[in-house]
C-alpha cells in the first residue's frame, strides 16, 4: 500500500471518538483505486462510497470487473503492490490507512475475509487445525489446546460433526462446500465485527451452495456481525441483505433496500440484471443478455455515464456528463433520467 | 535409470511428511536409493571412522613408504609408511564434516535472502538480487585462497569462504521459489487472518520451500566436497598431517609418476563415490520437487 494520495472529500468531519460512538462500523468514502498495469496506472474503483452499520448485511452486486472484490481487498487492505488509493476507509471511527504493524494485524482480526476458493486460500500441506488456530495462536496469544478446543466447537457450529478429527485433517481431505464451512468457521474464530465475504458460495456446486449460505447467514444473525456479502447472484443477495449496491465499471450505480431492488429499481442497470436471470417458472427461448460487455474502470468512457453504451434507455443527457449518485426515495442512483423511467424499468423487467 | 524417471513422475504431489524419508527415497528410483547407501555409509564412517582404522592414521614408518597391499593392510602404506585405510577411514570426518558445514551456511544465508526478497519484493528485492549478481562473480576457490591469505589456511576460513560463495546459488533458486509461494492466495488468506509476515514466513513459506531446500542441499554438498578437495590440495584446507581425503590425493602425488598410484586413487574414488552419490540424489529430489511445485 503505497503512494497514497490526498484525502476524500470527507476527511475532517468530527472526532474519533464521537464517530465510534454512533457512527458506521464501517465507512468508505470517495475511494478510488488506481493499479500499475505496464507502467501506466489503471482505474479500477471509482468514487465508491459506502456504509456498513453494526450486524448489517450490505450486498454488492455486479459483473465481472465491476471491482467487488477489489473493493473488498481494499477494505482489508489487501490490494497489488504499487496501488494508488484516494478516499477513505473508516472503521470504527479509525482511519485504516494509518494503521500498521500490530494495529493492522489485530484491524485484521476484527474484519474476517471468507474467499471465493477455499481450497487456493488453505496452505495445503498444513493441517485444518494448524490453520484455523494459528491466528488465535500466534497473534491473540491463546494456549494451544485452548485454541483447539475452541476451534473445535466453531466447527460444530457450521455443522461439522466430529470436530477434533477434521482439525487433525488436510485440506485434500475434505470437500469444497466442507472446507468453505472451514473457512466461515475459520474467519468466526477471531471474533470480527465485520465479515467481508468474496463469492464465498461461487466454487461450490447448487445444494452445497445453499447449505454454506444457510450456515454463514445463521451464524452471522446470531454473532450480530455486520457484512459485505459479494456476488453475481443478485436473487441471493437480495435473500440475506438488508441493503444492495450495485457496481458497475467501478462505480456505485445503485444503492437500494434489497426487497425493493428486483421490483422497483432505481437504475437501468440493475433492471437489465435483473431481467438477465433466467426464470425456473417461465420458459425463455432466449436469455435477455445485456447487449454489449461488461466495462472495468478503466475503459468506461470519460464525462459521460459509463453504463450509457450498453443502456436501452440512453438518450443525450446521459452523454453529456457523470451523472451524481442522488438519492430517491430512500435509495441512491446514479442515473440522470431515473425519474422518468421508473414505471418503465419495471415493465421493461416484467 | 528408465525405472528412476518413472518412478519420479508419478505420485509427487503429495506432502513429504505424509509419505515418510522412506517413501520419499523409493520414488527416486534404484539410482536414487544407491546413491542414499553410499551416502549412509559415508555418513557412517564421518562418525565412527577415526574408531573403525585399524592403525594409528597420523604415525608414520618411513621404512614402510609405497609398500602396496600386504596382510592386514588391504590399501598398502602411503609416502610416510602410514596405513592407507586408515588413513581413509580418519579421514572421512574432516571430508565430510566440511562440505557440511558449507552447505549449512549457505543455505541459511541464502534461504533468508530469498524470502527477504520474496516477502518484501520491490526496491529491496532490487538491491539483493543486485548484490547477489556481484557475488557470483566470485569463484568459490578464489574467496577461499583470499580467506586462507587473511584468516590463515584451516578447514574454518575455507568453508566460510565458500558458504559466501555458494550462497547466491541457493538465494537465486530460493527466490524464485518464494516469490511464487508470496503470491500463493492463501497467504493472502493469512495476511487477512491477522498473520505476521515473519509468522507466514518461518511456518508457511520456508515449510513450504522445503523439498527444493533439501534437494538443492544435497546437490551442493558435492560441489563442495569437490571444491574442499581442491583446497586441500592446494594446501590451504587441512592441513597434514591430519587425514583427509583431499590431502591424501595432494601428498601421495608423487606416487602416481613413480608407479605407486593406490594411495592417492583411493582417496579419489572415496571422493568421486560420495560426490556422484550426492549428486545423483539431489538431482532426483530436485526433479521431484519441481513436479511437485507445477
Amino acid at each position: 500500500m503505497t503512494g497514497r494520495k490526498g484525502r476524500g472529500p470527507g476527511a475532517g468531519q468530527g472526532d474519533a471518538t464521537a464517530a465510534a460512538s454512533r457512527g458506521p462500523l464501517l465507512a468508505v468514502d470517495g475511494l478510488t483505486v488506481q493499479l500499475p498495469v505496464e507502467g501506466e496506472h489503471r482505474v479500477v474503483l471509482r468514487d465508491v462510497s459506502l456504509e456498513i452499520r453494526q450486524g448489517e448485511a450490505v450486498g454488492l452486486v455486479g459483473e465481472s470487473g465491476s471491482g467487488k472484490s477489489m473493493t473488498a481487498r481494499a477494505i482489508d487492505r489487501l490490494l497489488p503492490r504499487g496501488a494508488q488509493v484516494q478516499g477513505q476507509i473508516r472503521f470504527d471511527g479509525r482511519d485504516v490507512s494509518e494503521l500498521s504493524g500490530g494495529q493492522l494485524r489485530s484491524y485484521r482480526n476484527r474484519v474476517a475475509m471468507i474467499f471465493q476458493d477455499p481450497r487456493a486460500h488453505v496452505n495445503p500441506v498444513r493441517r485444518i487445525g494448524d490453520f484455523m488456530t494459528e491466528a488465535l495462536r500466534t497473534n491473540l496469544g491463546v494456549p494451544a489446546a485452548e485454541a483447539q478446543r475452541k476451534a473445535a466447537d466453531i466447527l460444530g457450529q457450521v455443522g461439522i460433526e466430529d470436530g477434533r478429527r477434521r482439525l487433525r485433517q488436510y485440506p485434500h481431505e475434505l470437500s469444497g462446500g466442507m472446507l468453505q464451512r472451514v473457512m466461515i468457521a475459520a474467519a468466526l474464530l477471531t471474533q470480527p465485527a465485520l465479515v467481508l465475504a468474496d463469492e464465498p458460495t461461487t466454487a461450490l456446486d447448487v445444494t452445497t451452495q445453499a447449505e454454506v449460505m444457510a450456515i454463514l447467514d445463521e451464524l452471522r444473525r446470531g454473532y450480530g456481525l455486520g457484512m459485505l456479502f459479494i456476488t453475481h447472484d443478485l436473487e441471493l443477495a437480495a435473500a440475506i441483505c438488508d441493503r444492495t449496491i450495485v457496481m458497475y465499471a467501478g462505480q456505485v450505480v445503485e444503492v437500494r433496500e434489497s426487497a425493493l431492488l428486483h421490483s422497483d429499481p432505481l437504475h437501468p442497470y440493475t433492471a437489465a440484471l435483473a431481467a438477465a436471470r433466467p426464470d425456473i417458472e417461465q420458459r425463455a427461448s432466449r436469455l435477455r443478455a445485456i447487449p454489449g460487455r461488461p466495462l472495468s474502470a478503466f475503459e468506461a468512457p470519460a464525462g459521460q455515464c459509463a453504463f450509457a453504451p450498453r443502456c436501452p434507455h440512453a438518450l443525450a443527457p446521459c452523454l453529456a456528463a457523470v451523472p451524481e449518485l442522488t438519492e430517491l426515495d430512500g435509495g441512491l442512483s446514479r442515473c440522470v433520467r431515473v425519474t422518468e423511467l421508473r414505471g418503465e424499468l419495471e415493465a421493461a423487467d416484467a | 535409470m528408465v525405472s528412476a524417471a518413472v518412478g519420479v513422475t508419478g505420485r509427487a504431489a503429495r506432502p513429504v511428511s505424509r509419505r515418510g524419508v522412506l517413501g520419499l527415497l523409493r520414488s527416486t528410483g534404484v539410482a536414487g536409493m544407491a546413491s542414499a547407501v553410499v551416502i549412509a555409509v559415508a555418513t557412517v564412517l564421518a562418525v565412527f571412522g577415526p574408531l573403525l582404522a585399524p592403525y594409528n592414521p597420523k604415525l608414520p614408518d618411513l621404512g614402510m613408504a609405497w609398500i602396496g597391499p600386504t596382510g592386514g593392510h588391504l590399501l598398502g602404506f602411503d609416502f610416510e609408511g602410514r596405513d592407507v585405510l586408515s588413513r581413509l577411514l580418519a579421514g572421512a570426518q574432516s571430508s565430510m564434516i566440511g562440505p557440511l558445514a558449507v552447505v549449512a551456511g549457505s543455505m541459511v544465508l541464502g534461504a533468508v535472502l530469498a524470502v527477504i526478497a520474496g516477502w518484501r519484493q520491490g526496491p529491496l528485492d532490487t538491491v539483493i538480487s543486485a548484490g547477489l549478481d556481484i557475488l557470483f562473480a566470485f569463484p568459490g576457490i578464489l574467496l577461499a585462497v583470499l580467506a586462507a591469505a587473511v584468516f590463515g589456511a584451516g578447514l574454518t576460513a575455507a568453508a566460510v569462504a565458500l558458504s559466501i560463495a555458494y550462497m547466491p546459488y541457493v538465494a537465486r533458486v530460493l527466490r524464485g521459489a518464494a516469490m511464487k509461494e508470496r503470491g500463493q492466495p492463501y497467504v493472502a488468506a493469512l495476511e487477512v487472518q491477522g498473520a505476521s509476515g515473519t509468522s507466514i514466513c518461518l511456518r508457511h513459506i520456508v515449510p513450504n520451500m522445503l523439498p527444493l531446500i533439501v534437494a538443492q542441499a544435497t546437490i551442493m554438498f558435492g560441489w563442495a566436497m569437490v571444491d574442499l578437495a581442491a583446497i586441500s590440495f592446494l594446501g590451504l584446507g587441512v592441513q597434514p598431517p591430519a587425514p583427509n581425503w583431499g590431502v591424501m590425493i595432494s601428498e601421495n602425488q608423487p606416487g602416481i609418476l613413480q608407479g605407486y598410484p593406490l594411495p592417492s586413487l583411493a582417496a579419489g574414488v572415496c571422493i568421486v563415490g560420495v560426490v556422484i552419490a550426492f549428486n545423483v540424489l539431489g538431482e532426483r529430489l530436485f526433479e521431484q520437487a519441481q513436479a511437485a511445485r507445477q
